[in-house]
């Protein structure tokens, strides 16, 4: 027997709970379940006279049953009889029956409010609360629609108990978050700001989840959530372990409250006003510090609710990402953890580490951590731990260090487990393809992939090293090199056969020369694997074939020979049978010349987007609904499989359409941008300059156009550029010389859909996916080249139907000439000398101008750098100033700039110089700079 | 917090809290997939696992687990002491509780849960607050015949793990 209840027991009701658990068999206890069943019902229906006490056994008898996942259809009205009962216990559990069964039968719905009604009218404060919990479980539209104009008064009423406030918040909470639309903002808000300074932490506790919940929704409503959430953090983070009495947690003051106090902190950037910064600074320094103290408690509750906050903490200093400071401490901090005992702590510090690492301020102290990360992956138990250094080495991948993190990501895939080999995979290709510098280790790399885990290698990874070779005539020799080496394995996956098909096809003759790989022995190695493939490879093998009979004449009469036999011009399968048969015709009548025009080398591909990363995207990125682009890539990926092997296998594909009009063989991913409905825009595209000589001011007249958060990324690339009640716009941003690429998120913060959705950018492409879900979130990819300096931005033109009314308005992109740098690190000599030599006086502008934020030389040189240019160190002869260098590319030049900027604390002044060979350049890049510090 | 789930290690569920709004078969297609992902896990793996696009925070006390599904924002630690909190809650209030405590007054689970947590947000962390909540509440009670709650028999032989109180483990 279970320790003695408290309360009441219901006698009949344990009964029941113990014969159904003493059942042999799931029948015996339908059996018993339907016997009481039957009871019950004709309890209910007979003589009237059932005591409150046998309606609430009962009542709990059905709820019983329906937690063992019966269904329930009775029972409803006796629970409301119960709801307006004046005993608390009969009313208790009529609460919980309809809270836990919710009813969407409308009478039945006119008296349960009518109960909450009373309650909440009550002033018995366990009656109102009973009644708020029941509101706040239940959480339906026409809960709201009753009762969402009353909570707020109750939540903010003088005379309110505590306990009733604190439901009331949590209650407004739910309904706020099912239907927001019908919570009014009022006079209360303000007031319930307030509550942040109750002297009952329990009611500061709800009240803060509250607002960071309608802070989230109307920042502008609640800014002054913030310097009272830094108050009261400060003081629960200074305060002595017993301070706060109840509300420590092992010996850790109100965990809790903290959390969600720095929760609430993350729905606002840094606070403006210095002393106010320097206060959260503070405390966010304080937790860092407490981090490093003995731990107060051998007990894993009180690591866990200090790290708890902590982690929470690094959250908040990502969010903010401007101290560089504490964004280094954070890293050092997570570092520590990453070789901690707790699995817990291993598996945390990996995933908010993955999130340092795009920070520009951190990205270089994470990288320190790779033979950490890199062990983590080897040795973890967990798969789920490893999974998170998968995630945390591809975040930290750059440049300097791909290629190992690329050779170790192929090793691990020969281990890894089967439910993250496919994510691996595309990652692997994703790095290997954006880090190629020498493309030989791009086709070796995709290669090996298809060695050791070719099951998992998709379309999209085979299709984009065959877009890669096509397009770079400098890898054609080496990938069929390899790719003939490869095909020697007597058992090799079918994706290499594809691979070696379509490559030998192209390019075989580029090793032709070499007696090991003749036509012949090509062509017999192709054939070998011919019988073992499926019939969408075979299908490109024979495509491969009639390529090869351009290629090579001399084995035109082997192939024919092949194309034939019974099994292939008799095949059972029509596509196969069919290009046996066209092929063989197409070899019999036509000249050569016709032969080398049909079957000519393809076309290089447009760049674009790689697939995989739309793939990879499409796998773990927050939107739950397919982007337009990764719309687009779903729509094409099925043509593509329709057409299967159709879908490039050489030059024939271009050929039979020209052959047969009719048939849509087509490549789609060969379609050109212009023409297919690519996303790509050329923002400042010669077609613009052609239409308007001044492009840029295409934007719709009447809509306004935002640029607030314009200056904020000079020197950052991803962040929040718009924000309004409805709609949130993230940015991603990445450039590399002349190219840039942009995603845009457009977040809806509504529970409503927006219609007709579109966002266009000066030139109108192809429109958006016109809806957004509540909630949801939409994501849009622009490329962007520079095709000479500039200084106006392009601006996005977003439009959308929110509940009938029409939005409208202009976002300016933060598109500036400082993107398109690239550093130049040079020594003092270099830089003096071409100094000197951009010394005319149009090509150097200087200004003067009053420090507008706090002059730290780290903020000052992470500015620089995020500006884009090389920071310069011992280049000039005062430490105090600081020297940058950059080369800005467009298609048709390249511009160097040298800048120096010179501080001088005590005026609080700073002086810019800027030499460039433009003096467009030298005014424009001075313009954007001097904004920033 | 999207939901809470209580279940023994033989997979039967024995609470379950919703503060999203999803449809019976919804819920139990939800349960299902979870007891037997979080079943399959050895016991020193970590507590934290992705799970659609949302993080589950688990923890195993004798023969219960007690499972979280918590949003991407949402701090996984913090959540692993409001299980602990709820456990201690339990404790306190049973009095060395067990699963069986948990399965023949579920109703009183549902109870403290719902002073503790409301709308997925911890609503009163103070253990002493909670308590006193519900026993004010118990004292309101009208008078039952004391025989009434207890009686002899109940105890069968299989139960011996489930009535293992929480915290020997």
């Amino acid at each position: 027997m279970p320790a003695v209840s408290k309360g009441d027991g219901m006698r009949g009701l344990a009964v029941f709970i113990s014969d159904i658990r003493n059942c042999k068999s799931k029948e015996a206890e339908i059996k018993r379940i339907n016997k009481e069943l039957a009871n019950i019902r004709s309890k209910f229906k007979g003589d009237k006279a059932l005591d409150g006490y046998s309606k609430k056994k009962y009542v709990c008898k059905l709820l019983f049953i329906f937690l063992l996942g019966h269904d329930i259809d009775f029972g409803h009205m006796e629970a409301v009889n119960l709801l307006s009962s004046n005993k608390y216990t009969e009313k208790q559990i009529g609460y919980l029956f309809i809270s836990v069964l919710v009813n969407s039968n409308s009478d039945l719905i006119r008296l349960i409010n009518n109960g909450i009604k009373n309650d909440l009218a009550s002033r018995n404060p366990t009656h109102m609360n009973l009644s708020l919990h029941c509101i706040a479980n239940v959480g339906s539209r026409e809960m709201a629609e009753a009762f969402a104009a009353d909570i707020p008064r109750i939540l903010v009423a003088g005379d309110t108990m505590d306990s009733v406030k604190q439901s009331a918040a949590l209650c407004l909470l739910r309904l706020n978050r099912t239907s927001p639309d019908l919570v009014p903002m009022g006079e209360w808000t303000a007031r319930v700001v307030h509550l942040l300074n109750d002297q009952h932490l329990g009611v500061v506790t709800s009240a803060t989840s509250l607002i960071t919940t309608l802070a989230q929704k109307s920042p502008d409503d609640f800014k002054t959530s913030v310097s009272l959430a830094i108050a009261r953090l400060s003081r629960i983070v200074t305060s002595a372990s017993i301070d706060l009495q109840d509300y420590t947690y092992y010996f850790v003051a109100a965990p809790w409250l903290s959390v969600k106090l720095l929760r609430l902190l993350q729905c606002y950037p840094p606070p403006e006003d210095g002393a106010l910064r320097g206060r959260l600074t503070e405390c966010l320094e304080t937790i860092l510090n407490k981090a490093q103290e003995p731990p107060k408690s051998k007990k894993v509750q009180h690591s866990n609710a200090k790290n708890a906050v902590l982690f929470e903490a690094i959250a908040l200093i990502i969010h903010h990402d401007s101290e560089p400071t504490l964004l280094v401490r954070a890293c050092n901090q997570l570092g520590q953890f990453l070789q901690h005992r707790e699995t817990n702590l291993r598996y945390l510090a990996l995933e908010s580490m993955c999130t340092l690492a795009s920070s520009e301020f951190s990205h270089e102290a994470v990288k320190t951590h790779i033979d950490t990360v890199i062990n983590a992956l080897k040795t973890e138990r967990d798969v789920s731990v490893r999974q998170r250094a998968v995630d945390l080495l591809y975040a930290m991948c750059d440049r300097s260090n791909a290629k190992q993190i690329v050779a170790e990501m192929l090793s691990y895939l020969e281990t890894a487990d089967y439910s993250i080999r496919e994510e691996i995979v595309l990652k692997v290709a994703v790095l290997a393809e954006k880090y190629a510098v020498d493309y030989t280790w791009y086709v070796d790399t995709i290669l090996n992939l298809i060695r050791v885990a070719g099951d998992q290698v998709s379309e999209e990874v085979w299709y984009r090293v065959i877009q890669i070779v096509i397009n770079r005539d400098d890898v054609q020799g080496y990938a069929s090199k390899t790719v003939f080496e490869a095909l020697q394995a007597p058992a090799c996956h079918e994706n290499l056969v594809k691979v070696g098909g379509y490559i030998l096809g192209e390019f075989g003759n580029l090793i032709a020369g070499d007696s090991r790989s003749s036509p012949l022995v090509q062509f017999k190695l192709l054939h070998s694997k011919f019988h073992l493939c499926s019939v969408p490879t075979r299908a490109l093998l024979l495509s491969a074939y009639i390529k090869f009979i351009n290629l090579f004449p001399e084995v035109k009469a082997t192939i024919q020979e092949v194309l034939r036999s019974d099994s292939q011009l008799r095949n059972a399968d029509v596509e196969l049978q069919q290009r046996a048969v066209e092929y063989l015709r197409l070899s019999c009548i036509a000249s050569t010349d016709i032969l080398a025009t049909v079957l000519e080398e393809m076309p290089p591909f447009p760049e674009r987007e790689s697939s995989i990363m739309a793939k990879l995207k499409r796998r773990k990125g927050p939107v739950n609904q397919p982007s337009p682009e990764e719309a687009r890539q779903e729509r094409e990926r099925e043509r593509s499989l329709n057409g299967s092997a159709e879908h490039k296998d050489g030059g024939a594909t271009a050929s039979k359409t020209s052959l047969y009009p009719s048939a849509d063989l087509l490549d789609p991913t060969a379609t050109p941008p212009s023409t297919g409905g690519s996303l790509l825009v050329d923002v400042f595209s010669d077609s613009l300059h052609a239409g308007a000589t001044a492009p840029l001011d295409l934007a719709p007249a009447n809509a306004t156009v935002s640029n607030e958060n314009f200056s904020r990324f000079i020197c950052k690339n991803n962040g929040v550029l718009y924000e309004n009640q409805l709609l949130q716009i993230g940015l991603k941003s990445e450039y590399r010389q002349n190219l840039g690429r942009i995603y845009v998120f457009f977040g809806n913060k509504t529970s409503t859909q927006f219609l007709d959705f579109s966002s266009t950018l000066n030139v109108h492409t192809k429109p958006a996916d016109p809806t957004i879900d509540a909630g949801a979130q939409l994501q849009q990819i622009l490329n962007i080249e520079c095709l000479e300096d500039f200084s106006d931005a392009p601006v996005l033109d977003i439009q959308f139907r929110y509940g009938g009314t029409l939005q409208n308005f202009g976002v300016m992109l933060p598109v500036m000439l400082n993107k398109f740098f690239q550093p130049t690190e040079m020594e003092a000599q270099d830089f003096f000398q071409r100094w000197k030599q951009l010394g005319a006086p149009q090509q150097e502008v200087q200004k003067i101008f009053r420090a507008k934020h706090v002059m730290d030389t780290e903020v000052t040189k992470a500015k620089i750098i995020g500006f884009g240019t090389a920071l310069l160190d011992g280049v000039d002869p005062n430490p105090t100033n600081f020297v940058g260098a950059g080369v800005i590319h467009t298609k048709n030049t390249q511009v160097g700039c040298l800048l120096r900027l010179e501080p001088n604390t005590q005026a609080q002044m700073y002086r810019l110089t800027l030499r460039t060979s433009r003096d467009t350049v030298s005014q424009r890049l001075s313009d954007l700079l001097s904004e920033q510090f | 917090m999207q939901f809470m789930l209580l279940f023994s290690r033989q997979g039967k569920l024995r609470l379950q809290k919703w503060y999203v709004p999803l449809c019976d078969k919804e819920k139990r297609r939800i349960g299902r997939e979870l007891v037997q992902t979080i079943l399959a896990r050895k016991a020193k793996m970590c507590s934290f696992l992705e799970w659609r696009d949302l993080k589950v925070v688990y923890k195993r006390y004798a023969s219960l687990y007690f499972c979280c599904a918590i949003e991407e924002q949402d701090n996984e630690l913090i959540t692993l002491e409001i299980i602990h909190r709820y456990v201690e809650l339990l404790d306190k209030y049973f009095g060395s509780v067990c699963e069986l405590d948990i399965i023949f007054n579920f109703e009183k689970a549902y109870f403290i849960l719902d002073e503790f947590l409301l709308g997925g947000e911890a609503q009163e962390t103070s253990k002493k607050s909670v308590l006193k909540a519900i026993e004010q509440a118990d004292q309101l009670q009208e008078n039952i015949d004391f025989q009434m709650r207890l009686f002899p028999g109940v105890l069968v032989p299989n139960m011996a793990s489930e009535s293992s109180g929480l915290f020997q483990n």
